[in-house]
């Protein structure tokens, strides 16, 4: 965790909202306005100050750290521990590659880059973008594609018919619906890295013992 | 709160908390603890956390499997019906035959623990909030915090934000973002729809929506692909109780940093402890309890299967106690 900026003494200089420093003032204040009133109860404040500014960190394909499974008495194969943007990072463009998998569920890491095939979904799936821009166009087909039944997407040959039903273009932390019977096709101008919520299909890529914390 | 008819209580101490009983089991407030008896032992804890962990239980439904309030009280989900144990997975209380179990009627045990904390939890206190944006847990009986102890935990249908689904958080509606993550994009996607698609193309920005989170180490669902539901949540602090899995669940850390602690479920030993920084992905097994430590607020999501299937694969053994073998 990176935490920037110093503890809350300074006022940024013109700021019209309140500070944490000045929240502090207040809480002082009204410290010792119940310390006048009821002498006999001391250290009734919050404690410390917070600091003024925090800074969050995510992940990118250029910087990730990755933290790891210590271990006291266990196998930390158990864990299936792995970094989303490392996977991303040792990918082809647009390959599927399992980062989680619940029973016939997973959650896959795609680096997006370049254009995408089309694919069809048979059921929703949701694409959460965790680095860089993706553009994600969505498409009704004239006639089913895939059995509403069967789990995971599959790509279409060639251009897929049916009405553009919209666009979605999509930065880092936003989600997109892949509506169940759709057609979807992303494309990145830059290398990207998508998460992508779905069930194991015929292009899900399986390759635990490459991508998983071993010893 | 609801049920009252369910709930055994009595008339307020002298701290002016009521008492509450459930079978054998008696919970009693002063200033600063819980006292819990029944009929072969007792067992007290610091208000605040107890608190904490009750609010979870509720809010959570009693969650999947375990939910250890402390390393000797806590409930065990079967889903219609719920044990209310003490010592039962603490090897030394299990040793010495002093470990207490009871089973309720899902509705009686979620009844008393609403009543329980409409009652014990003063106004200036909220069991949801980070310790730095709540008041205090202890002292005598002072007001009600009525609107905290009973929020609706939110779970989207198919994704948040599409019409007729759960609504997206704005300062307008009471969610502004959250002093820790102030410098989160609050941009949203651009989206282009074709008339008449309204309700299938839609987009969302989800760390601005966690940004906006006025509760910790609580998660909501967010997005449903069949049973799998992305329960994210933003988490400061120390996670409130520690969970007993009865299943495989995984944990993908979306900012920042938590530490967890992970332990053999049934006896408490250590087993590991799991490091997690934005972008690593981990499965948390079915026969460990964890508890996790996040020093700076950070988003988490909760990757759960809710599968109607699991409750009896667990019941019979045959629920996979890791997700994959490789
Ligand atoms: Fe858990």
């Amino acid at each position: 965790m990176t935490r920037a900026g110093g503890v809350g003494t300074g006022r940024p200089s013109g700021a019209p909202k309140k500070t944490p420093a000045d929240e502090c003032i207040w809480n002082r204040v009204q410290q010792v306005v119940r310390w006048v009133q009821h002498p006999h109860v001391r250290n009734i404040d919050k404690g410390g100050v917070p600091l003024s500014k925090y800074t969050t960190v995510f992940g990118s394909l250029d910087h990730f750290e990755k933290g790891g499974v210590e271990v006291i008495n266990d196998d930390p194969k158990n864990y299936v521990f792995s970094n989303m943007f490392e996977v991303a990072k040792g990918s082809k463009p647009w390959e599927k590659v399992a980062v989680a998998k619940n029973q016939e569920y997973v959650l896959e890491a795609i680096r997006a880059e370049g254009t995408s095939e089309w694919r069809v979904t048979p059921h929703d799936e949701f694409a959460l973008v965790v680095d860089g821009e993706v553009v994600i166009e969505l498409l009704a087909p004239t006639a089913p594609l895939v059995d509403p039944g069967a789990s995971g997407s599959r790509a279409v040959k060639g251009e897929p018919e049916g009405s553009p039903m919209g666009t979605v273009t999509a930065g880092r932390g936003h989600m997109t619906l892949l509506p169940a019977g759709r057609c979807y096709r992303m494309s990145a101008a830059k290398p990207s890295v998508v998460l992508l919520q779905t069930i194991e299909g015929p292009d899900t890529i399986l390759r635990w013992a490459d991508i998983c914390q071993k010893f | 709160m609801s049920n009252e008819s369910l709930v055994s209580s009595g008339e307020a101490n002298e701290h002016g908390y009521r008492p509450f009983t459930l079978g054998g089991f008696h919970f009693d407030r002063d200033e600063h603890f819980v006292h819990i008896t029944w009929p072969t032992g007792r067992h007290e804890a610091a208000i605040e956390p107890f608190l904490k962990a009750l609010m979870r239980d509720v809010a959570w439904n009693f969650f999947y499997g375990t939910v250890n309030f402390d390393a000797v009280i806590g409930t065990l989900n079967h889903y219609g019906n719920v044990d209310l144990f003490a010592g039962r997975f603490n090897q030394a209380y299990r040793e010495a035959e002093l470990d207490h179990t009871e089973n309720f009627p899902h509705d009686e045990i979620k009844a008393t623990f609403e009543a329980m904390l409409g009652d014990w939890v003063n106004e200036s206190f909220d069991p949801f909030a980070a310790p730095q944006e709540t008041g205090s847990a202890y002292g005598l009986k002072s007001g009600a915090n009525t609107a905290a102890v009973t929020r609706t935990r939110i779970a989207a249908n198919r994704m948040v934000g599409l019409p007729d689904d759960e609504p997206l958080r704005s300062d307008e509606s009471g969610y502004p973002v959250n002093r820790m993550f102030a410098d989160v994009d609050q941009t949203e996607p651009h989206v282009e729809v074709v008339p008449g698609f309204e309700s299938e193309v839609s987009a969302f920005n989800f760390f601005a929506y966690l940004s906006r989170s006025d509760v910790t180490w609580n998660p909501s669902v967010v997005s449903v692909c069949r049973d799998s539901l992305f329960c994210p949540t933003t988490e400061e602090f120390i996670l409130p109780i520690i969970h007993g899995n009865d299943r495989v669940e995984w944990f993908v850390q979306l900012s920042d940093e938590i530490v967890w602690e992970v332990e053999d479920r049934d006896t408490g030993k250590p087993r590991a402890k799991v490091i997690m920084k934005a972008g690593d992905c981990a499965a948390m097994p079915a026969d460990i309890r964890h508890q996790g430590f996040s020093p700076k607020r950070s988003m988490l999501l909760v990757w759960e299967n809710n599968s109607s299937e699991l409750p009896g694969q667990i019941a019979r053994g045959e629920a996979p106690v890791v997700p994959v073998r490789f």
